[in-house]
């Protein structure tokens, strides 16, 4: 494995029941890459996020985070080895001030003090403009700033890796190149996985991407490449757009 | 030999006592996610709806096998449409309301009917097997619970009512689809659950002394068996009622009934620590 | 699926409630009998047991009366073998927390979901009840104390001055005793619900995922909560014994479990104090439904559990403040 490979997957298979979600998928991160999950919807590629976070528990293969397997720990473990998971739903705690769920997510890092606490969550106020929210509910938020204060949620405890599930989800454009500036700025301390269906977005953050289909990866490479394969936009687009224009 | 029939014919009719408490409650459950904790008190509404029409000259047959069920089922849709529809989607919402329902039945019996203990007489003699001899009400009981049992069953499968409410249980637009409402089907459902909660209230009547908190003895047992059985009403009632009656009556005869009855709680509390969700959601997974 | 109570502040907010708690609690002996207080405060006690675990904690605990009992019964048979009170009474909160950590443990480590939860600490307390039912005879006995079947243990030592086995405290002394407790139990709540823990549990109760997510490990947190509500349970189950001075298998009934659980729905899912007082009104009530011919108090109860979830699921109490916090109507009259 080479030195600079932070997140190494082999060979995972996921099946439940009789339907096999992911069918062998070997994937490899270096640190500071930006990487996209793409594909259609039951492609698997929810399914293997699950499986980095850990909400998954893979039937077949192996997932190291640097060097570390995470098979058969709790979620709560996988997030302490510094990961930061946004899921698919926005997940907060709707009846919790926005200044509250930042407050508990920063503050899961015991060695913090009260005051260095304090900071990141005005650090991150400040970053994500939620300065005018901080009072009020998470419930009672709009969508697009709801996924903002997850994001602030994810990052408040400064992970390596940051793994977002449709974090563009029900954005405005204006909103959507918000998100792409700050999650492309996240390469400068983290490794990033993102799941995507805006494939704008895709191409505007996206170091590699990878294609999923059927369980399996179609293709891989940079966002370019793969975004142009013939395979990929069959899948996509189905067999009729190979007709010349 | 005769011994070991005698013992078997136990066994089975501890089963059977079980799978026919909990049939109801699992017909309601196993379709609409509603476990109704006045379970207990139906049952025991359907023991008193048999003994008030024995008093007024009925045949204790049509008493047990019509007028309990069909009073319960009354009772059934009056509850549905003023309580349970209102709460459908919360689980435990739905529990405490019918916690409370139960509560305010178990007084309002008591009220009605006073605390005392009352007997039904047992219509049928004892029935010889071989040198021994069984309680020929034991075996009328176990045929009973294979009937119904087998005609739930066979309703559910192949028949095209059983088929709209399966799928209406999955999801509304299915039913809709189909042409009715999902409405009327829960309430169907509701309906029939506490009709066969009635029926099993009238046939235990002869067998267990009647008293308006009897509820409590079935709620617990019921409910045990239906969650440890899982979401399949039949397949789960039975593999539940049989090894939770199994496990029962082997630590009865080991040391007492008591200790049976405490062997049959922690086995329910053991097996739900490796099954959450019930025996069918492993075994005999999607039968009816 | 879960019931999203009305969450408490996190901010300091003045104890002027507390405050005139406790000046009602001592005053309250000079208007009705200690007799009937201790008992009221007892119950307060319990509720504020589950209004904790459920309220702030989010576990519905269909059986808090298990806790209740076994702090009942260790106190008894403790202090029968021990000839004093102060022993058995810390016991009895000892043996009440630990048999909650194990329960709790077991359910919240095996990831046990909302529904099972319930079946689970139903399932407990029947088991409790049934056992001590059946404990008649004299093969049935912890040291020098009998269990007694259903007819329960009597005549064990009261409370008494702790050193001095021979100063029973009974009447107005055992009510200062309890109602103290209360107020420190009380208290001790308050603070814990607005330390880091406390606001961690109110993050796992909102949501469970999200604060794993977050590095939680949300079983330690809730096996924690169900503990220390089983010891409070506990305490008012040895406060209970002392007040009755005999105990039977009546405490584990499910009937007991129905009724904590009405306490805190109408007195309000998510705060310490809307439980309690929840607890004081309706044990009033069944109390004084209990010296009348005509209503059973089931029915009187069962009904408005009924009425409550259906109509007013955040409990009656805070439903009626809103009606007194209303404000005014605005316009010319009103000068604004």
């Amino acid at each position: 494995m080479a030195a600079d490979t932070v997140v190494h997957a082999s060979g995972v298979v996921m099946r439940f029941g009789g339907v096999t979600a992911v069918d062998g998928v070997s994937l490899r991160l270096r640190r500071g890459e930006l990487r996209c999950l793409i594909g259609p919807n039951g492609a698997g590629k929810s399914t293997f996020f699950k499986c980095l976070s850990g909400q998954l528990v893979p039937t077949e293969g192996e997932i190291l985070l640097r060097g570390d397997p995470i098979e058969g720990l709790a979620l709560h473990a996988v997030a302490r080895l510094g990961v930061g998971i946004k899921t698919q739903v926005p997940s907060l705690m709707n009846a919790l001030s926005v200044r509250e769920n930042l407050w508990l997510s920063a503050r899961s890092l015991r060695q913090r003090s009260a005051a260095e606490v304090q900071q990141r969550v005005d650090e991150l106020t400040e970053q994500l403009g939620l300065g005018a929210q901080l009072q009020r509910d998470a419930g009672a938020l709009a969508h697009g700033q709801r996924q903002m204060v997850e994001l602030g949620v994810v990052l408040a405890r400064n992970p390596w890796l940051v793994l977002l599930d449709e974090p563009a989800g029900g954005l405005t454009r204006d909103e959507v190149h918000r998100m792409a500036e700050l999650v492309r700025a996240l390469t400068a301390q983290a490794t990033v996985v993102v799941v995507e269906h805006d494939m704008n977005f895709v191409r505007e953050i996206a170091d590699t991407v990878t294609a999923f289909h059927r369980g399996r990866v179609l293709a891989e490479g940079t966002a370019d490449a793969v975004l142009s394969d013939e395979r990929v936009r069959d899948v996509y687009l189905g067999r009729a757009a190979k007709e010349p224009a | 030999m005769d011994q070991t029939l005698v013992s078997l014919f136990d066994l089975i009719y501890t089963i059977a006592t079980l799978a026919l408490v909990s049939a109801g409650l699992a017909l309601v459950f196993g379709l609409m996610r509603v476990i109704n904790l006045a379970h207990g008190e139906f049952i025991v509404l359907g023991g008193y709806a048999t003994i008030v029409a024995l008093q007024w000259g009925v045949n204790i047959w049509v008493a047990m096998l019509l007028v309990a069920p069909l009073t319960v089922g009354v009772f059934g849709l009056i509850v549905e449409r003023l309580v349970i529809r209102w709460l459908y989607g919360r689980t435990v919402d739905t529990l405490l309301a019918t916690w409370g329902l139960s509560l305010a039945m178990a007084g309002g019996l008591s009220m009605v009917f006073g605390s005392t203990t009352t007997g039904v007489p047992n219509p049928l003699g004892p029935l010889q097997l071989g040198s021994f001899q069984v309680g020929g009400y034991g075996v009328f009981l176990i045929a009973l619970t294979v009937v119904l049992l087998l005609t739930m069953y066979l309703v559910l499968r192949h028949t095209r009512a059983g088929l709209v409410v399966r799928g209406a249980m999955q999801s509304a637009e299915v039913a809709a689809a189909l042409g009715h409402s999902p409405q009327r089907i829960y309430l169907l459902t509701f309906v029939v659950g506490s009709m066969v909660s009635g029926l099993a209230g009238g046939v235990l009547a002869p067998l267990v002394g009647l008293t308006p908190n009897a509820g409590g003895q079935f709620i617990a047992k019921a409910f045990i068996t239906v969650i440890s059985g899982g979401s399949s009403v039949v397949a789960g009632t039975l593999s539940a009622s049989v090894l939770l009656g199994t496990v029962s009556k082997f630590f009865e005869l080991l040391a007492t009934p008591v200790v049976g009855e405490l062997a049959l709680l922690i086995s329910a509390v053991v097996l739900l620590r490796w099954l959450p969700q019930g025996i069918t959601s492993r075994v005999f997974k999607g039968a009816a | 699926m879960k019931r999203t109570p009305t969450p408490p502040r996190a901010r300091l907010r003045p104890w002027h409630g507390f405050a005139a708690t406790a000046l009602l609690l001592a005053l309250a002996p000079l208007l009705v009998n200690d007799f009937t207080l201790t008992l009221l405060a007892i119950y307060a006690l319990l509720a504020l047991s589950l209004a904790f675990v459920w309220g702030i904690g989010g576990v519905l605990c269909f059986g808090q009366a298990a806790f209740y009992g076994l702090g009942a019964y260790t106190y008894a048979v403790v202090s029968i073998n021990m000839g004093g009170s102060s022993v058995a009474l810390l016991l009895g909160v000892a043996v009440a927390g630990a048999a909650a950590l194990a329960l709790g443990s077991m359910m919240f480590y095996g990831r046990i979901g909302d529904v099972y939860l319930g079946v689970i600490t139903l399932v407990f307390t029947l088991l409790l009840f049934k056992y001590v039912s059946s404990t008649a005879g004299s093969a049935y006995a912890i040291g020098q104390a009998q269990l007694g079947g259903f007819n329960g243990i009597p005549g064990f030592p009261a409370l008494n001055v702790p050193g001095l086995p021979d100063q029973p405290v009974y009447g107005l002394g055992l009510y200062a005793v309890v109602a103290s407790a209360l107020l420190a139990c009380w208290g001790l709540l308050r603070w814990l619900c607005q330390t880091a823990f406390g606001r961690v549990l109110a993050g796992v109760r909102e949501n469970e995922l999200r604060a794993e997510l977050s590095g939680y490990d949300v079983r330690l947190i809730k096996t924690l909560t169900f503990g220390l509500g089983g010891a409070v349970a506990g305490l008012a189950g040895v406060f209970f014994a002392c007040w009755a001075e005999i105990v039977t298998p009546e405490v584990f009934s499910l009937g007991v479990s129905a009724e904590i659980i009405i306490w805190v729905l109408v007195g309000g899912l998510g705060t310490l104090w809307g439980p309690m007082l929840g607890a004081v009104l309706l044990g009033a009530l069944k109390g004084w439904l209990g010296t009348q011919q005509g209503l059973d108090s089931g029915v009187v109860m069962g009904l408005l559990l009924m009425a409550v979830v259906l109509f007013l699921p955040r409990g009656v109490l805070p439903a009626l403040l809103k009606l007194f916090r209303r404000p005014p109507p605005e316009g010319p009259a009103n000068g604004r």
